[in-house]
C-alpha cells in the first residue's frame, strides 16, 4: 500500500511540475527561447508571496491574487525592455542573457532574503485529506494544486483555440513575419506571453511555497523539473506536459521509496530514458504552441 | 608599378604576439623559482580558469554548444584523480591524466544522450547529465557520499614537489588549452565548425557532417574539461559532490567567456583575467559580486555581443591568433615601399573569427 500511495502522491506532484512547465513550454512554443530563468522566477514569485503574507498576514491562496498579476507585469517587462532586444540572432544571445538574469535574480534573492528555507502557511488546508480507504488518503492541497493545474491547461488551450489572441499568438509561433504583415506587433504578443508564462510561474511558486520550503537557490531544480516534463511529454502539446509532469512526479515519488537520496536522481533517469528511446516524448507535436 | 599578391595566415600582432608570449611562458616556467607559494596557488587557479573558460568558448563560440553541464567532467575528473591515486594506487600525477580518459569514455555515451535535444534545450539536458553524476557520486558511499572526502594519496609526497609539479601541470594546461584550439581551428574540422556556425543548413553541401563535427568538439571539450577536473583538485584535495560538480564552474565560464569575446581566442583570456581581477577584490561582497558579474554579461550580450575584444578588434584590427588566411598586395620589394595594404577579401566576411 505504501507503494499505491506513492504512486497516488507522484501523480498530484505531477500536476505542480506541470505547472512548472507550462510556462517554460509557452515560451519556446511562441519564441523559441528557453527560458533559462524560468525556475528561478518561479521562486521570486514565492518570495513575492512571502513578503506580502508577511506584510499582510493574508493566507498565501489569497495572496496569490495579488502575485500572480505582478509576476504578469515582471514578465511582461522583462521582455519588452530587455528579452525581446535578444531574438532574432540566433540562439546563443536569449539563452545566455536569461542565463545571465537567472544567477542575478538569484543573488539578488539572496542578498534580500538570506539563504535561509522559507515556508508560506495556508492553513487548515494542509492538514485535511480526503480517505480513500482505510491506508490510503490523498491531501487536499496536493488534490488542489492539481485540479488548478487541470483547469488552467483547459483555459489556455481555449484562450489559444478561441480567442483572437490566442490567434495572434499561434500566428507569430507559426511565422513571424507573416505575423507582423497582418498588423500582429510582435514584441508586444511576445511581452504578453511572457506574461502569461510567468502568471502561471506565480501560481506555481505560491503552490511551491506552501506546499514545501523554498530558499534562493531552488531555481536551477525547479528548471530542471521543468524542463523534464516538457521533453518527457513531448514538445509544444500541453497535455503532454501534464502527462510528462505526471510521470516525473511518480518516478520521484517511487524512487524515494527505494532509497531517500533517489528521489531526484529517478526522474533524472526516467527522463534520460525517455530521452534514449523516444527523443521527440510521448506526445510530439513539434511547432505548435 | 609591379606588384605581387601574397596568401598569408600570420600578422604582425601575431608574430610579435608569439615572441613575447614565449619569452611570458619561460619566466612562468621558472616562477616556482622566482615567486612565494602563495603566488604560484593564485597562477594554478588562474591557469585552470582559462583552460575552462577557452573550453567553453569552444563549445559555444566554435561548434555553438551551450552547454550547462561541463561541471560534469570537472566532478568526473575529480573523482577520477581520487579513483586512480587513492583505490587503485596510482602515481598521482599519472592519475591526473588517466582521470581526463575517463572524462573522455563518459562524454561518448553522455553525448550520444544530450545531442538529441537542440539549442536551449540542449543547454538544460547537458545540465541534468551533470545532476545526474552529482548524485550519483554523492549516493555512493566508497566514494565518500554526500559528505565528501579527501585524497590522502598526496599526504605521502613532499608537499613542495606536490606543488611545484602542480604549478606545470597547470602551467601547461593553460598553454595547451589555447594551442589546442588555435590549431583545431586551422584544421579542417575547424573550417567545418566555422561553416556550420554560419549557416548550418548550408554546411552539408560542402560535404560537412554537421552532427559529427560537433561531437568531435564536445569530446575534445569534455575531455579537456576533465583534465582540468583533475587538476583542480590535485591543488585543493578536499572533494565534495556539491561543490565539485557545482554549475558555479559553468557560470564561471560563461561570464568569462561572454564578457572577454565569445568566438575568439583572446576573448577567453581577457574575460579571464578580468574575472580574476574582480574576484581578487570583489568577492568579499558575495552575492552583490554576482550580480554586478551577471549585470555586466548581460549588457555585454545585448549592446556589445562580441565582448570586450571584440571592442578591440573593431578598433585596432589586433590578431594575435590569426585563424583564416588573408590575401595582400605587396610592392615588388625593387619599387617603392607601401607594403600594409589589405586587400578587401579579409574584410569580406563581416564577422571577425580570429583574433
Amino acid at each position: 500500500m505504501t507503494w499505491v500511495n506513492a504512486m497516488v502522491q507522484g501523480v498530484m506532484l505531477g500536476g505542480l511540475y506541470a505547472l512548472f512547465a507550462t510556462g517554460l513550454s509557452l515560451i519556446f512554443g511562441v519564441m523559441r527561447v528557453v527560458n533559462l530563468a524560468h525556475g528561478v522566477l518561479t521562486i521570486l514569485a514565492a518570495f513575492i508571496a512571502f513578503f506580502i503574507v508577511d506584510h499582510t498576514g493574508l493566507n498565501p491562496l489569497v495572496a496569490m491574487a495579488i502575485v500572480v498579476p505582478v509576476m504578469f507585469t515582471i514578465g511582461y517587462v522583462l521582455q519588452r525592455l530587455l528579452i525581446n532586444f535578444t531574438l532574432g540572432s540566433g540562439v546563443l544571445p536569449p539563452l545566455l542573457v536569461t542565463f545571465g538574469l537567472a544567477v542575478v535574480i538569484e543573488n539578488i534573492l539572496l542578498k534580500v532574503f538570506s539563504a535561509d528555507s522559507r515556508g508560506l502557511d495556508a492553513g487548515r488546508i494542509e492538514n485535511v485529506s480526503i480517505r480513500l480507504t482505510s491506508r490510503l488518503a490523498v491531501g487536499w492541497l496536493p488534490l488542489t494544486i492539481f485540479l488548478v493545474a487541470v483547469v488552467l491547461l483547459v483555459a489556455m488551450q481555449l484562450f489559444f483555440d478561441r480567442t483572437t489572441f490566442g490567434r495572434a499568438l499561434r500566428a507569430t509561433s507559426d511565422d513571424a513575419e507573416a505575423a507582423q504583415l497582418m498588423a500582429i506587433d510582435n514584441r508586444h504578443v511576445y511581452a504578453v506571453a511572457m506574461g502569461l508564462a510567468l502568471g502561471i510561474a506565480g501560481v506555481a511558486g505560491v503552490f511551491v511555497g506552501v506546499r514545501t520550503t523554498f530558499g534562493p537557490l531552488e531555481g536551477p531544480v525547479l528548471l530542471i523539473f521543468a524542463f523534464e516534463a516538457v521533453i518527457i511529454g513531448g514538445l509544444g502539446s500541453l497535455w503532454g506536459t501534464l502527462v510528462g509532469g505526471v510521470i516525473l512526479g511518480v518516478a520521484q515519488t517511487l524512487g524515494a521509496q527505494l532509497a531517500p537520496g533517489w528521489f531526484q536522481l529517478s526522474g533524472h533517469l526516467v527522463f534520460l530514458a525517455v530521452l534514449a528511446v523516444r527523443p521527440t516524448g510521448l506526445f510530439p507535436r513539434v511547432g505548435a504552441v | 608599378m609591379p606588384r605581387r599578391v601574397v596568401v598569408e595566415r600570420s600578422t604582425f600582432a601575431s608574430r610579435w604576439g608569439m615572441a613575447v608570449a614565449i619569452i611570458g611562458v619561460l619566466v612562468l616556467a621558472l616562477a616556482p623559482a622566482l615567486f612565494l607559494n602563495s603566488v604560484l596557488r593564485t597562477l594554478v587557479q588562474f591557469f585552470y580558469l582559462l583552460a575552462l573558460a577557452q573550453m567553453w568558448n569552444l563549445l559555444a563560440g566554435y561548434a555553438g554548444l551551450v552547454s550547462i553541464g561541463q561541471q560534469a567532467y570537472i566532478g568526473i575528473g575529480a573523482y577520477g584523480l581520487l579513483f586512480f591515486a587513492d583505490r587503485l594506487g596510482v602515481n598521482l600525477f599519472v592519475s591526473v591524466f588517466l582521470a581526463a580518459l575517463v572524462a573522455a569514455v563518459l562524454a561518448i555515451p553522455t553525448a550520444a544522450l544530450v545531442f538529441r535535444l537542440r539549442g536551449g534545450y540542449f543547454a538544460i539536458g547537458t545540465w541534468v547529465v551533470a545532476e545526474v553524476y552529482r548524485l550519483l557520486a554523492a549516493n555512493t558511499q566508497s566514494l565518500g557520499g554526500g559528505s565528501g572526502v579527501t585524497i590522502t594519496a598526496a599526504i605521502g609526497i613532499d608537499r613542495t614537489v606536490r606543488e611545484y609539479v602542480t604549478y606545470w601541470i597547470a602551467l601547461g594546461l593553460a598553454i595547451a588549452s589555447v594551442l589546442i584550439v588555435y590549431y583545431l581551428l586551422r584544421t579542417r574540422l575547424g573550417l567545418a565548425l566555422r561553416a556550420v556556425r554560419d549557416r548550418e543548413m548550408a554546411a552539408p553541401t560542402l560535404g560537412i557532417h554537421v552532427l559529427r563535427a560537433k561531437v568531435q568538439v564536445y569530446v575534445l571539450a569534455s575531455t579537456i574539461c576533465g583534465l582540468t577536473g583533475a587538476v583542480i583538485y590535485l591543488s585543493l584535495l578536499r572533494l565534495q559532490p556539491d561543490a565539485t560538480f557545482s554549475v558555479n564552474w559553468t557560470v564561471f565560464m560563461i561570464f568569462a567567456v561572454v564578457i572577454g569575446g565569445i568566438g575568439t581566442i583572446s576573448g577567453p583570456i581577457v574575460g579571464t583575467i578580468v574575472y580574476f581581477l574582480l574576484q581578487q577584490y570583489l568577492a568579499d561582497l558575495g552575492p552583490i559580486y554576482l550580480i554586478i558579474l551577471g549585470a555586466v554579461a548581460i549588457l555585454v550580450m545585448v549592446q556589445a555581443p562580441r565582448g570586450l575584444w571584440g571592442l578591440v578588434l573593431d578598433r585596432w584590427n589586433i590578431r594575435f591568433f590569426p585563424v583564416q588566411l588573408r590575401v595582400r598586395v605587396k610592392e615588388d620589394p625593387s619599387a617603392a615601399s607601401g607594403p600594409n595594404e589589405t586587400t578587401e577579401p579579409e574584410r569580406v566576411r563581416g564577422r571577425s573569427v580570429d583574433g
